[in-house]
């Protein structure tokens, strides 16, 4: 999958907020590729900056929130520095979204049906009565039963997972190449969570389109990714195929995370937790940002900042990996 | 939709019962009617009569039910001050007052809501800015002020704009009408921009207030991740979300208009309803203060009942409350 | 850190100091309140002591037109009083009754406030009936209604005598459910929450909870409307007086100046009213300023 070209490229991505009492850092040097029909999870605890990701990629970080670094490029052509006049016909088109809430995602005043044609007819050269058949289609495809009468309702005659339903079409009516799907499921009952989940992968494979999905749920990523980010206080720190980070995690905190998902093949003895909790933005702790609850500290992460290196199948920011360091050395032979 | 007319006037009700009761109870126990009716020699033969006449020696109830069926029937007695039925005071002054409140709330709509829509979206524009001090000036400015000041610079100083009464009137069967006559035109101009100017700088406020809150909401959002144009997401989604909540405060306000005629009214000197009920105040003339205060209730009412049925028509999520079951 | 210096490390007094026009019209409010509170010991003459009147200086122009006396900086009124002293004893009216009033608000309103929303049930459904029943009509109105009953209750000197408290009385009484509103809308959330469980469960009366634990986690917004309130308090006060329902003549506040000026606004008098309106709209505009960036300030949603 690797020796294709990129869809996106993502490269050195800061973004900042100035606030009051200085400029805080929500995301520092965050590097990854996403490439056609690939799935990227993006997991992590809240505030982790999952989210910001996707709203920088987008084009649409709440103000005061900005790019102060890097690049994101869309099939080789940039897309962070465009004018929002130049972004308008990328979003929907190129990218589509989905965001957490379906209660709140759709505009409660006008029918789905009306949603999904102002979509279509804004960026695909359909006429109105094209675009209402096309609508109906897609109602169908995202399984939303006797879709040609439903196209009339108001959002709030349909459940909530019938909305996510309605989101994802709304999000793929305009054919993108990627969708940045933010905490799809989160907001979902436990018991829809898996039907959308399954919906969305077999959609995004028919259709060929790569997908960036934002969760904090492991069980998720393991399900329906190709690869997976792991990200902690605004950086990336593990990356690598899905299954050799959730079979052979290698950062200390992606083993925490993994550590923390219930295993369904036996029975619980003791859920394992990470000890404490991911520092606010305004303090993040010099060298690794994760050092203050890593089990596995030790004098160098307190003083440098680890740069994502080969660990094992994966990519992890952390100095045990360090062939230079003596602690690095030692994990190799451990391992060996 | 019939349902929800029914209950809406059903819930309209005590407020009305409890205006009603309030000015009955004004009309009997405050003053002494009697003696105000009967002037100053009287015998207590001749007081009797006219307490029985009145019906004053009836328990509460019976009294409280015959006022009732009286307003019902526009019977609201005589005042005290004119001696003359107060319906015939009232419907003689009440085409001044409405043609003046509605064109005050034209006027107030009619650039309010735009100014309101400008400055929630443009919110950092030196224009909103200035908008928005104005308005500010707007709120802060006693509507009796803006009068004597518009009064001072169109009147006295200018002598464009006349500054006291309704100018020429042409009789329209009972209704009196200014708007047919160039000198009832122009008499309108000052009192109609007294009156609305502080409706309007209301109006732009909560119209910005509302915009702001539903550019922020996620549907906006995702309309925007959607690619969708700037025309679309302003005009069609945020505007409409907007005008829930801005119906329902506008409606608050015409009413509101209504009763703060009473003040560009006696700036201006217009024979309308509010200068017959200021005048009825300074006079303790309690008739038409009931009469008046039972009438702007039933007007607030109708207002309220208005208000409810444009909601209907804009917000679906009230409409399915009927159509649910056909699902 | 002592509560000092807490205060000007605060968000709030930040937000004050980065605002200029916030920091124009807190000074200027300070120097209307105080030119009116200081009235009787700095103003240049005393409009009511009647010796010291003379009707040959009634109706003399501003000091800087041709005709003016530099005694009567901004000129005299009809009497021969002197109209900047005349204005600050009116302020100091204005400023009694609209704050008056705002105190009888909001003792009213939080007090309706926090019984509905922590009694709940039937106290809370009567109250806010009520409460949507009186937001129904205008303030002015029901200030009007109030008038006119004790009018024609009362005997006219009797009236005269009390009728600075009817005015407040009636301002105040028309202002209270916004107040009640929002104390009830806070006073539902925090009596959900654990702290008054805890004091419940301790055994704290009723009462002493309201008061002790809920009544101080409302007042910030109390505070605000309260700001808020007083520029309407102090515009429906000068309203009454203009229509001539409001303070006795005897006290005028500056509605009554800007009532008594009306009269000479076609004869050229124009500066018997132009003054006190412009003293009112200064007030008034100041206050609400304040209050305005109070709200933003203490509203984090909005930053």
């Amino acid at each position: 999958m690797s020796n294709t070209q990129p869809l996106l490229e993502v490269r050195n991505l800061r973004v900042e907020f100035p606030t009051r009492r200085g400029t805080l850092v929500a995301l520092n040097d965050v590097s990854f590729d996403i490439h056609p029909g690939e799935v990227l999870g993006v997991v992590g605890e809240s505030g982790a900056g999952k989210s910001m990701t996707g709203a920088a990629i987008i084009g649409l970080l709440e103000p005061p929130g900005r790019i102060a670094g890097g690049t994101i490029s869309l099939g080789g052509k940039r897309i962070d520095n465009l004018s929002p006049n130049e972004m308008r016909p990328i979003r929907g088109r190129q990218i589509g979204a989905i965001f957490q809430d379906p209660l709140t995602t759709l505009n409660p005043l006008y029918t789905v049906g009306r949603q999904l044609v102002e979509t279509m007819t804004t960026h695909l050269p359909v006429t109105p009565a094209e675009a209402r058949r096309k609508a109906i289609e897609w109602l169908e495809l995202v399984g939303i039963p006797a879709a040609a009468q439903r196209i009339d309702s108001y959002p709030h005659e349909f459940s909530g997972g019938m909305r996510q339903r309605v989101v994802i079409a709304l999000a793929l009516c305009a054919e993108p190449k990627l969708i940045v799907a933010d905490e799809p499921t989160t907001a979902l009952d436990v018991s829809i969570q898996a039907q959308v989940i399954a919906l969305l992968k077999t959609l995004a494979r028919e259709k060929g389109t790569a997908m960036m999905l934002v969760t904090h749920d492991m069980g998720v990523i393991a399900e329906t990714a190709d690869r997976v980010a792991v990200m902690y206080a605004g950086r990336i720190v593990e990356i690598g195929a899905v299954r050799q980070v959730v079979k052979h995690p290698s950062h200390p905190y992606t083993i925490g995370l993994m550590g923390s998902i219930p295993p369904i093949t036996h029975r619980l003895e003791r859920m394992q937790q990470i000890e404490g909790a991911m520092p606010r933005l305004s303090a993040i702790p010099r060298g690794c940002a994760y050092n203050p609850r890593c089990p596995q500290v030790f004098e160098r992460c307190r003083m440098d900042r680890p740069e994502l290196m080969p660990a094992g199948e994966t990519r992890a920011a952390c100095w045990l990996y360090d062939a230079a360091s003596e602690q690095g050395v030692l994990k190799a032979a451990q391992d060996a | 939709m019939f349902a929800f007319i029914i209950s809406r006037v059903l819930q309209a009700l005590p407020v009305m019962l409890t205006v009603a009761l309030i000015s009955f109870a004004m009309f009997a126990y405050v003053g002494d009617p009697v003696a105000i009716m009967l002037g100053q020699d009287y015998t207590q033969a001749q007081r009797d009569a006219l307490i029985q006449d009145l019906g004053l020696d009836q328990p509460f109830f019976v009294q409280f039910g015959t006022f009732l069926w009286n307003a019902l029937h526009g019977e609201f007695g005589m005042s005290y001050r004119l001696s003359r039925p107060v319906l015939d005071l009232i419907a003689e002054r009440a085409p001044a007052t409405l043609e003046l409140a509605l064109t005050a709330a034209f006027l107030a709509l009619l650039v309010g809501v735009p100014m309101g829509i400008y400055t929630g979206l443009y919110r950092n524009s030196w224009l909103s800015r200035f908008f928005l001090t104005f308005s500010l000036i707007g709120v802060s400015l006693p509507t009796f002020l803006i009068g004597i000041l518009l009064i001072l610079c169109f009147s006295v100083w200018l002598g464009w704009l006349p500054s006291f009464g309704r100018g020429d009137t042409v009789q329209l069967g009972w209704w009196s009408t200014g708007f047919l006559t160039v000198s009832g035109l122009k008499a309108l101009i000052l009192p109609s921009i007294t009156l609305g100017l502080f409706q309007m700088t209301l109006i732009m406020r909560l119209v910005r207030a509302e915009m702001l809150e539903v550019l922020r909401t996620d549907y906006i959002k995702f309309a925007r991740a959607r690619g969708l144009s700037n025309r679309a997401i302003n005009f069609g989604h945020a505007l409409k979300n907007t005008l829930v909540p801005v119906i329902t405060i506008t409606g608050l306000q015409l009413g509101a208009i209504i009763a703060f005629a009473i003040v560009t009214e006696t700036v201006f000197q217009w024979p309308g309803m509010g200068l017959l009920f200021i005048q009825s105040v300074g006079a303790a003339d309690i008739p038409v203060m009931a009469a008046y205060l039972i009438l702007i209730a039933a007007l607030f009412v109708t207002i309220n009942l208005i208000v409810d049925l444009l909601y209907f028509a804009v917000d679906p999520r009230l409409r399915v409350g009927g159509a649910k079951g056909g699902h | 850190m002592n509560a000092v210096a807490r205060f000007f490390d605060s968000d709030i007094w930040w937000s004050f100091t980065r605002n200029p026009i916030t920091v124009v019209s807190a000074i200027v409010a300070a120097i209307c309140i105080g030119g009116a509170v200081l009235a009787p010991w700095i103003a240049p003459h005393n409009p009511f002591d009647l010796a010291s009147l003379q009707l040959l200086d009634a109706f003399k122009p501003p000091a800087w037109s041709a005709e003016g006396d530099p005694t009567y900086l901004l000129g005299t009124d009809d009497q021969g009083r002197d109209m900047l002293s005349a204005i600050m004893y009116g302020a100091r009216v204005s400023l009694l009754v609209g704050f008056l009033a705002v105190v009888m608000s909001v003792v009213l309103g939080v007090s309706a406030g926090l019984a509905a929303g922590y009694l709940g049930g039937t106290v809370d459904a009567l109250l806010m009936r009520i409460a949507d029943i009186k937001l129904t009509f205008p303030t002015i109105l029901i200030a009007l209604l109030i008038d006119g009953i004790t009018r024609a209750v009362l005997p006219r000197d009797v009236h005269d005598q009390i009728a600075l408290y009817v005015v407040i009385f009636a301002i105040g009484f028309s202002n209270w459910p916004s107040f009640a509103r929002t104390v009830r809308g806070s006073t539902m959330v925090e009596r959900n929450k654990e702290y008054v469980q805890a004091a419940r469960v301790i055994g704290l009366g009723r009462g002493r909870i309201m008061v002790t634990h809920v009544l101080p986690n409302v007042l910030g917004p109390v505070l605000v409307i309260a700001t808020l309130q007083l520029g309407f308090a102090i515009l429906a006060e000068a309203t009454l007086s203009f229509l001539g329902v409001g303070v006795p003549p005897t006290q005028p506040s500056l509605g009554t100046l800007i009532r008594i000026g009306n009269d000479f606004l076609f004869s050229g008098e124009w500066w018997i009213t132009i003054f006190p309106g412009l003293a009112l709209i200064v007030l008034v505009l100041s206050v609400n300023l304040l209050g305005d960036w109070l709200r933003d300030a203490l509203n984090p949603k909005l930053r």
